[in-house]
């Protein structure tokens, strides 16, 4: 839908800054700066994205779940992820853009997708870790963006959190069990623990100062809290469920400070964060071709709902016509 | 290093700089856009939870069941083409919505009444 204000400029630009100094939703066929519209386009194209591709490491161990529950478990999660991407390109939609559109950018790597997906899934114990971990890091950065300026984008995060707090708790409770089990899946856990801990903390992106970005978002309330601040919260969480579970998390420098009262950590490698995001990470181009493969197999299907549909207006017309 | 990126995206960070937004104009014709309304349970409304598209009315019945109540989130789905909504403008807010402004006495606190008299 276009804008059919026609205030005068500045008397737009105003009403806008007072709906977001009020701490008010934008909604879809107010006036807003075309620099906020677009910022929200990528943001949630690029996590709509995420969810689409997050299937793919997951779905890698669906046919070999090790029971029926594992597997429903399992089936149910993956089928979320596909909902949080269709909650969200409905979303982008209100903003003028089309998700047929939004998939061939993907495709085509003009737009991107979480780093933490171009790793691969190498053993089943990277399922229940990605639930406790990836799910969880997703959580922190999400519950924020409930409250986010743009009325469309928040109700859509209020669904995902909803049904993200099962992925957590599925992941755990699948660590819990290997944890419970022998030696061999023991070691299993904490070595999916050993790859899986830095890409998660690259989750949040790179520290405060490295990113002029944030600032314009927080303004705007798109984004609540700094990347530092969301990676902190995580840290903190973490800890004490990586106890419960017997495993040590890889970072030497991870210490409790009793000043700060919050734990130490150690830097992520951002050079290795850049590069995966860029393309080199260990399973980007098979992402993009498996992507590109569903979509362009999927065409005939479209095309045939399309036809029939087609067809069967035509015979309705015709009845109407004649009765 | 790392200025173009973000944490921007709930699952996790996403380049900031050099991203293609789109135009909304698809290269193919694509399936038309429908609302999704939700009757929660039994006495409450139908309430908005979002859109997507589908070929035809049916499927688009199916597919927001299977995208909007995977939990049980209703008890009933009402879908439209988005097309067939027609909207107040945001243009029109203030003289649309005007005539209601001005008429204090459609409410009961307009109304003083002593005190004293009860139920009322
Ligand atoms: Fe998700
Ligand atoms: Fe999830």
């Amino acid at each position: 839908m276009t804008v059919t204000d026609e205030r005068p400029h500045h008397a737009l630009e105003e009403g806008f800054d007072a709906t977001i100094a009020a701490d008010q939703r934008i909604e879809p066929r107010d006036w807003m700066p075309e620099a906020y519209r677009k910022t929200l386009i990528r943001q949630i194209a690029q996590h709509a994205h995420s969810e689409i591709i997050g299937m793919q490491p997951e779905g890698n161990w669906i046919l070999r779940a090790p029971s029926l529950r594992r597997k429903a478990i399992l089936l149910a999660k993956v089928q979320d992820e596909a909902g949080h991407g269709m909650y969200l390109y409905a979303a982008a939609e209100t903003l003028g853009v089309d998700r047929e559109e939004l998939t061939e950018k993907l495709i085509e790597s003009k737009q991107k997708y979480s780093s933490i997906f171009n790793y691969p899934t190498l053993t089943y114990a990277d399922i229940g870790v990605i639930g406790w971990l990836v799910d969880g890091a997703a959580i922190c950065n999400q519950v924020p963006l409930c409250r986010c300026s743009y009325g469309p984008y928040a109700r859509a995060m209020i669904r995902i959190c909803k049904e993200e707090s099962f992925h957590q708790r599925q992941g755990f409770e699948l660590l819990l069990a290997m944890v419970n089990g022998t030696d061999a899946q023991r070691e299993m856990v904490q070595e999916s623990v050993n790859r899986w801990w830095w890409p998660s903390l690259m989750m949040f992106g790179p520290p405060d100062d490295d990113s002029p970005n944030s600032a314009q978002s927080m303004a705007w309330g798109i984004k609540r809290h700094t990347n530092d601040e969301l990676r902190q919260r995580f840290v903190d969480m973490s800890v004490p469920q990586a106890a419960a579970l017997g495993v040590t998390l890889p970072d030497p420098d991870l210490v409790w400070n009793d000043e700060r009262q919050a734990h130490d950590y150690g830097e992520p490698d951002w050079a290795e964060f850049k590069a995966v995001i860029a393309g080199s990470g260990p399973a980007n181009a098979q992402r993009i071709a498996h992507r590109r493969r569903a979509h362009e197999n999927g065409a005939w299907v479209r095309e045939a709902a399309q036809a029939f549909a087609d067809k069967q207006q035509a015979a309705d017309k015709h009845a109407g016509a004649t009765a | 290093m790392s200025e173009d990126f973000t944490a921007e995206g709930g699952h996790g960070a996403v380049p900031t700089e050099g991203v293609e937004t789109g135009q909304g104009k698809p290269a193919r014709r694509t399936w038309p856009l429908y609302e999704v309304f939700v009757r929660g349970k039994r006495g409450l409304n139908h309430v908005h939870v979002g859109s997507l598209h589908a070929a035809d009315d049916e499927m688009a019945l199916h597919n927001a069941r299977d995208v909007y109540t995977r939990r049980n989130e209703g008890v009933s789905i009402w879908v439209v083409k988005a097309d067939h909504i027609t909207a107040s403008s945001p243009a029109e807010k203030d003289p649309f919505f005007a005539p209601a402004g001005d008429k204090v006495y459609r409410h009961p606190t307009f109304y003083a009444i002593p005190e004293e008299v009860p139920h009322l």
